[in-house]
């Protein structure tokens, strides 16, 4: 805070000066502390990169836009910073439009800025125009254009400030050629002023005063943990709240981390591919406690089934996800942190649910996450399991979309806070890889391990060149089926087996196309390699990929299928 | 049912697009908008019908509209003693004999004849919609040749009149 305050200070030197467009732009991102941004440079928006060549910040050169933008996510995810995109206008904007949509669906800060033609030819199909307002306005939290140099800095600090405040979320600022060029006064000094964004950080006491009572009196409780925990740094304060009332604790799939995965208070995740534990314990709940999650379609399944005899409390920073799928008796519009602060102050009579909690330790034991080895193929479960241990859990994980991301969610039992980088929300495909950069480039030291499916990862490979480039110790583990493993089974299962589009016979050798990138490359396809093919990969001092042939024809379970109620799980057992 | 909503938002470009994109965006259906500025020119003023379900729905247009950052204030007035008002101009099919006829029919409304065509007249009304919509039925049989709405706009009551309806209550 110290060092923030002083460089705040040391902005009062340059407090009105005159300058062009492009430089307020870098400027601006010094007063923010930005230490990276991520991008690619175009026509439009050749006056910035500049800036950035003379100027010396750090620019992280991805091979294309989307690479930037997830990348620019998993760092946000990982640091807690806004994460910083730099691109040209038309297709430069029109290839990061991914990935806001998917940092909107999973509240990552962003602050993008897209060139875009001059404002004297804005509206005449110039080259590279692109109507980038208009198609980001509906998956930005906010979005500008700037018109008048002078507004540059002003909109800038709101910028960062509606990015990183509230519910956090992505914002681009849309800048006209000829804007950045032009000169105008910087005045960074003056405060954000928005009369129409009011984010409500405190809980309301009255409401917490309900909960209180709610749960004194509840034999059934249950806390539902979402992402918002970890957005608000949450987690150390769940811990001790669910401790001190002993309620146990379902996640979401983006709060995995916010509760220490081998807690025994600890349930799961809770949704399609959740635990049978936490699920049994939301659908039969009394009290159901929402903190920052929003009752995705994935965790709730059939809305009419879910958790019927619960009364529900929601805890979330955003008022409109309160009362949005599921109707709430006890609405908590607050920081998760601060309304878990004041519970935990509050120390309310603990309710009468030690034998709910003993049914639920037992429902935990006989009905664990299940797979079965065997002697000549690797599981994928086993896999992760692998990784797992040998790293005590202590890496960061980036998935992508699709099975190997819900083996990792189910196998992988977090530990820390946002040690966890996946695309929820939007589900995107391509995202871990570049996830894994942004990730690793926010915690040098840690290790980062990327879990991708084989078509995935064909998404975005082209950024192995900046792992080549910037020799980044990233693990990339390729879960290879051969297959789009998650269409696959809903073809399994729902559409009589016929695999239409979703096999892949003919595949490229990853092992030469990580070498091509100078990086060291492994098959693995026989189970008995795997322990020390694991422990090489770890002990490798750079980048390494790993292409695992697991058993092509793995699903994942338990599940609720479509339409179902959560206690209508198939799969819970072995056969 | 219908819900009368008005926005005060500011008076900046693209705030029209930003709060109609979202109302269709989550399934909304708008039956009327109307825009224009208020005594601060930054500031303009919207109001809106719409059409919902239920309470739950109402209460997430609220929020919804609220979450946007250029928006300033919302309020279902629905419930509130409110004037609203819409204007109307109506092209009627009419031969010169039957001008007085027409004219006697709108008279009780308050309408007024502002323009007049060989074979048509165009009547201007202003009022609530029911008010506008009888005087729509008494001049269907004539023969409507074009019909321009504005849509509603509303104000709520200098004096507070008691009102015992349900009203909507948004949480914090």
């Amino acid at each position: 805070m110290s060092t923030k305050l002083r460089k705040k200070q040391t902005a009062v030197s340059t407090e009105k000066q005159m300058m062009k467009g492009s430089t307020m732009l870098i400027e601006a991102l010094k007063q923010e502390e930005v230490e990276v941004i991520f991008g690619y440079p175009g026509g439009a928006i050749l006056p910035t990169f500049d800036e950035i060549y003379q100027d010396g910040i750090r620019h992280i050169l991805a091979r294309h836009e989307q690479g930037a933008i997830h990348a620019a996510e998993g760092y946000a995810r990982v640091s807690k910073k806004p994460g910083v995109v730099v691109v040209t206008s038309g297709p430069g904007a029109t290839n990061v439009v991914t990935g806001i949509a998917d940092a909107m669906m999973d509240s990552l800060p962003l602050v993008v800025f897209s060139g875009q033609v001059a404002t004297s030819v804005i509206g005449t199909d110039a080259f590279q125009e692109s109507d980038v307002m208009g198609i980001t306005m509906p998956i930005t939290k906010h979005n500008y254009q700037v018109r008048d140099v002078n507004d540059l800095p002003r909109i800038i600090k709101e910028a960062f400030h509606i990015a990183t405040t509230g519910r956090p979320g992505p914002v681009l600022i849309d800048l006209p050629k000829d804007v950045s060029l032009e000169t105008g006064i910087f005045d960074y000094s003056k405060e954000v002023h928005l009369p129409g964004y009011q984010p409500t950080i405190m809980p309301n006491k009255l409401q917490i005063r309900k909960l209180v009572e709610a749960v004194s009196s509840a034999k059934k409780p249950v806390i539902l943990a979402g992402a918002g925990v970890l957005h608000a740094g949450g987690s150390e304060e769940l811990i001790e709240y669910a401790e001190q009332q002993q309620i146990p604790i379902a996640s979401t799939l983006l709060g995995l981390g916010a509760f220490p995965g081998d807690h025994e208070l600890f349930l799961g995740m809770a949704g399609m591919h959740g635990t049978y534990a936490a699920n049994m314990a939301i659908y039969e709940s009394d009290l159901l406690i929402s903190i920052g999650s929003r009752f995705d379609d994935r965790v709730t399944g059939n809305l009419e089934k879910f958790a019927p005899n619960a009364k529900v409390a929601h805890i979330d920073i955003d008022p409109a996800e309160i009362g949005k799928n599921i109707e709430t008796q006890i609405p908590i519009v607050s920081d998760a942190m601060e309304a878990l602060k004041e519970l935990i102050k509050q120390n309310g009579v603990k309710g009468q649910n030690s034998l709910w909690n003993e049914d639920l330790k037992q429902l935990k034991q006989e009905y664990p996450l299940w797979y079965k080895e065997e002697p000549d193929v690797i599981k994928p479960q086993q896999l992760v399991e692998r990784i797992y241990e040998k790293t005590n859990g202590e890496a960061i994980v980036t998935t992508d979309v699709g099975q190997h991301q819900m083996w990792t969610a189910q196998f992988f039992k977090f530990k820390k806070p946002n040690r966890f980088v996946t695309s929820g929300g939007l589900g995107t495909m391509g995202f871990g890889f570049p996830a894994a950069i942004g990730a690793q480039l926010a915690e040098p030291k840690t290790p980062v391990i990327a879990f991708m499916g084989d078509a995935g990862f064909q998404m975005t490979l082209q950024e192995l060149s900046l792992v080549q480039e910037m020799k980044l110790p990233i693990k990339l583990v390729i879960v290879n089926n051969a297959s789009l493993g998650m269409v696959r089974q809903w073809q399994q299962l729902f559409f009589e087996e016929r695999y239409s589009n979703s096999l892949f016979p003919v595949q490229p050798d990853f092992v030469k196309l990580a070498e091509a990138y100078d990086i060291k490359g492994i098959r693995v396809d026989d189970v008995a390699q795997l322990d020390s093919a694991v422990d090489t990969m770890l002990a490798h001092d750079g980048p390494v990929l790993i292409d695992f042939r697991v058993a092509d024809k793995e699903n994942v379970y338990p599940m609720v299928a479509p339409g179902k109620g959560l206690h209508e799980m198939i799969g819970v057992k072995p056969e | 049912m219908k819900r009368v909503i008005t926005a005060t938002v500011n008076n900046i470009s693209g705030v029209l697009n930003r709060v109609t994109g979202m109302l269709a965006r989550r399934n909304y259906n708008i039956e009327s908008i109307t825009v224009g500025h208020t005594e601060n020119p930054t500031i303009s003023r919207m109001t809106f019908v719409v059409v919902v379900d239920n309470q739950r729905s109402v209460e997430q247009v609220i929020k919804q509209l609220n979450k946007q950052i250029d928006v300033l204030k919302v309020s279902d007035i629905t419930d509130e003693s409110i004037m609203s008002r819409e204007l109307v101009l109506i092209k009627v099919f009419s031969c010169p004999q039957q001008r007085a006829e027409i004219a006697a029919v709108i008279n009780p409304f308050r309408a007024t004849i502002i323009d007049v065509g060989k074979e048509s007249i165009t009547v201007q009304v202003t009022g609530d919609q029911q008010k506008v919509e009888a005087l729509i039925d008494l001049l269907h049989p004539y023969g409507i040749k074009e019909l321009a709405r504005t849509g509603i706009t509303a104000v709520k009551r200098g004096h507070k009149a008691t009102n015992s309806d349900e009203r909507v209550v948004l949480i914090n």
